[in-house]
């Protein structure tokens, strides 16, 4: 188990700043940010932090990375494609921490929905 | 009671973003056994409860999710008649040879209004691990894992559910044992092909061809527990549970594959007969309906899919 | 291996404000007995597999808590050597006389640092219905509601853990089974005084004299999943579960009796022996240690107590 931690910065899809987690370099960042959670440290998420697989196959926990690096599983191309990665978008149960990070929420993107998708919104 | 037409689920098809990582997983933990490897790739998989030939088919893409789910037919000629009658209903139907998957022949398939597509075949060669039926042991190889008995069902998310409802009835002749009725419509059908309480499950849900869960059947509330203890010790990812359903009464655990796409384990459920009514939730009790011990859906359920 | 000292936990007043209620929880969902109501209208309550006179007392109040835990101490002689010993460490000791509460003898009553009254006490009658001794069957009566088999062991919240664990240990000779260490401190302790892996445990919160639950000892499993069909059954409010915890094992419910005081149910646990050692939780899986299945705290777990 790996004792490198690092700070996680988290922003609510509006860009407000939620909170932090101390996150373990071999941690999905996702899974530190839920037990910031358990501990109440995360405020000003619309409603709870989006997780669902947390292994890279539903979408739920997309996210931009503002600042910092990291490594990364596969994620699935349907909710990150790889322009999407270019620009810094990721899925957060899918990245592991390799220094200090500030990330962002993003919707999940749906695809062949013409209206009314906006239960699917986190 | 004679069955007849569709006799049950037979093999589902998903996809998977790390082939190596879902063999372990699935043969591993959920406890099922490698048949054969495919040469485009694909890896078939079972029980060693089940004698036919596979029931889980996994392929490696670069996206999580649902290719197909099949169910077995009891004769070859079945397979005309239902040919016939969904072409009847207005659905194109495609053949696939048999071959196509080793060990099961012909197949016919045809994508549902909520955009899944749906086969059916009628011949299946067995497989090694099977059960013995001279002087049987309990079992011929010794359960491991979460000793999964066999793949036992599936549910889908996708839109036009009052019509999946009305073509699985009309033209598979499923039954519809439980419902969920909300103000704006209908919510979801569990349908059953035989005596079980679900083979088939769908939710309503605006994207199509979308995958919720395929659910391994265990022997008893013990097993799931046992589930529990090995999802937690191999860091598997959890969604709920355990708990149980108020609908078809399966105790549970929800946790995700490798890549994301939702599996079951449960144990129980109330044997179903044709002529019993369709039992019914509404809004004010889904929550109870869908967990009954948390009594109120958790974020994941209405949103979470592959 | 001489057991000495401090025996098991004997009793704990709960503080409860439907007194009607109360009862009908305690008696007819948890699946105690009425032994008997005292004049100043306490209610006394045992497990039929209890042999002490009572276990569980509730008391009518304005606010929902607990008033006291008491643990019963091998004899007379083994009382006032504790009530010198925490006197010496620096702690009042009141005496309580005989018959204060029916059936139980004189007690030494105190407060530790974390603001929570402990009492001893050695001798108690016993009461119906209790377990056979000649020739006797399983139970005496038939077990009903979660069949509760006894009271097992309570959780505490307030400041000055640390302090709580020295007196604990050096002067009631209790052994730490397990603990979480946080970065800034520790933030719970488990606490045995024989071979159950807890009787009584601390969780570091900034108010004095907080009750987190009292828990209740299940068979096994199986009646861990009845428990949770009686809860939502009868409409009782849930906290967590039915899951495990990775401290101590045991397989658990969490809920809530009519006044909001946390009950929980449990099956299992390890075996403790005072030669094996402490088993400690960090930061990074606190969340195992207390929910082993979810591996999250939950929102309610660090800040609902009565
Ligand atoms: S939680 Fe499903 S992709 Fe991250
Ligand atoms: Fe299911
Ligand atoms: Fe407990």
């Amino acid at each position: 188990m790996s004792e490198q931690r690092f700070n996680i910065d988290v922003e609510n899809i509006n860009a407000e700043f939620c909170g932090s987690s101390t996150g373990y370099a071999d941690e999905r960042v996702l899974v530190s940010l839920e037990r910031a959670q358990g501990f109440g440290k995360l405020k000003n998420l619309p409603k709870r932090l989006p997780v669902g697989c947390r292994r890279g196959g539903c979408g739920i926990c997309r996210a931009r990375i503002l600042e910092g690096n990291y490594k990364r599983d596969p994620m699935s191309r349907e909710y990150v494609t790889l322009e999407d990665e270019k620009e810094g978008l990721v899925l957060l149960c899918a990245i592991y921490p390799l220094s200090d990070l500030k990330v962002r929420l993003e919707p999940k993107c749906v695809k062949n929905v013409e209206a009314n998708s906006q239960s699917l919104e986190i | 009671m004679a069955l007849t037409g569709v006799l049950r689920p037979g093999f589902i098809q998903l996809r998977v973003l790390d082939m190596a990582a879902s063999v372990e997983y699935y043969t591993k933990r959920i406890g099922f056994h490698v048949v054969t490897k495919g040469e485009d790739g694909r890896v078939y998989l079972k029980a060693a409860d089940e004698f036919d030939h596979h029931s889980l088919v996994l392929r490696q893409a670069d996206t999580a999710g649902l290719d197909l789910y099949a169910f077995k037919v009891r004769k070859d000629e079945d397979l005309d008649s239902f040919k016939k009658r969904i072409e009847d209903y207005g659905i194109e139907v495609d053949d696939v040879r048999a071959g196509e998957q080793p060990g099961i022949g012909r197949r016919i398939s045809f994508v549902i209004e909520s955009g899944h597509r749906i086969e059916l075949y009628a011949q299946a060669e067995m497989s090694e691990p099977k059960p013995l039926i001279h002087n049987p042991d309990v079992w011929s190889v010794e359960p491991h894992g979460m000793r999964a008995r066999r793949m036992d069902h599936a549910l889908l998310y996708g839109p036009n559910i009052e019509k999946v409802l009305n073509f699985f009835v009309k033209v598979l002749d499923f039954e519809c044992a439980e419902r969920v009725d909300m103000p704006d419509g209908l919510l979801a059908i569990w349908l059953t092909a035989g005596m079980k309480a679900h083979d088939i499950a769908f939710v309503n849900h605006p994207e199509p061809g979308k995958f919720h869960h395929v659910a391994f059947e265990l022997e008893d509330w013990k097993d799931v527990g046992n589930a529990a203890d090995i999802i937690t010790r191999y860091n598997i990812s959890i969604d709920i549970g355990p708990t149980r359903h108020g609908i078809t009464r399966g105790q549970t655990i929800y946790f995700f594959d490798p890549s994301g796409n939702r599996c079951e384990v449960f144990a129980g459920g109330y044997t179903y007969y044709p002529d019993h009514p369709t039992r019914t939730w509404d809004e004010k009790e889904i929550g109870r309906g869908i967990f009954y011990y948390e009594r109120q859906l958790n974020d994941a359920f209405l949103s979470v899919v592959t | 291996m001489a057991m000495t000292g401090v025996l098991r936990p004997g009793f704990i007043q709960i503080r409860v404000m439907d007194m009607e209620a109360a009862k009908e929880h305690y008696i007819k969902r948890i699946g105690l007995h009425q032994v008997m109501e005292g004049d100043d209208g306490r209610v006394y309550l045992k497990a039929a597999d209890e042999f002490d006179h009572h276990s569980i007392v509730l008391r009518k109040a304005d606010d929902a808590g607990c008033d006291l835990m008491a643990f019963k101490v091998l004899d007379e002689e083994t009382l006032d050597g504790f009530k010198k010993r925490i006197e010496d460490y620096g702690i009042e000791v009141d005496e309580v006389r005989a018959g204060e509460q029916p059936g139980i003898g004189r007690r030494i009553s105190f407060v530790i640092t974390s603001g929570h009254r402990i009492e001893l006490y050695s001798n108690c009658d016993q009461s119906d219905p209790k377990p056979g001794i000649f020739n006797s069957h399983i139970w005496s009566v038939e077990p009903h509601g979660m069949r509760a088999r006894r009271f097992d062991h309570a959780l505490f919240y307030g400041p000055d853990i640390d302090g709580v664990l020295d007196f604990f240990t050096k002067v009631l000779d209790f052994k730490l089974a397990e603990k979480v260490q946080m970065p800034d401190g520790l933030l719970g302790i488990w606490l045995t005084c024989g071979m159950k892996a807890h009787d009584i445990a601390f969780v570091k919160h900034p108010e004095p004299g907080k009750f987190h639950h009292v828990s209740f000892e299940l068979e096994n499993w199986n009646d861990v999943g009845r428990a949770a069909d009686i809860i939502t059954n009868f409409n009782i409010s849930i906290d967590i579960g039915p899951t495990r915890h990775g401290i101590t094992y045991g397989q658990t419910i969490y809920f809530f009796d009519p006044s909001g005081n946390r009950n929980e149910v449990f099956a299992g646990g390890y075996t403790y022996y005072p030669d094996l050692p402490t088993r400690a939780w960090d930061e990074r899986d606190v969340g195992k240690a207390i929910f082993y299945y979810e591996r999250q705290l939950n929102e309610a777990f660090l800040s609902v107590v009565t």
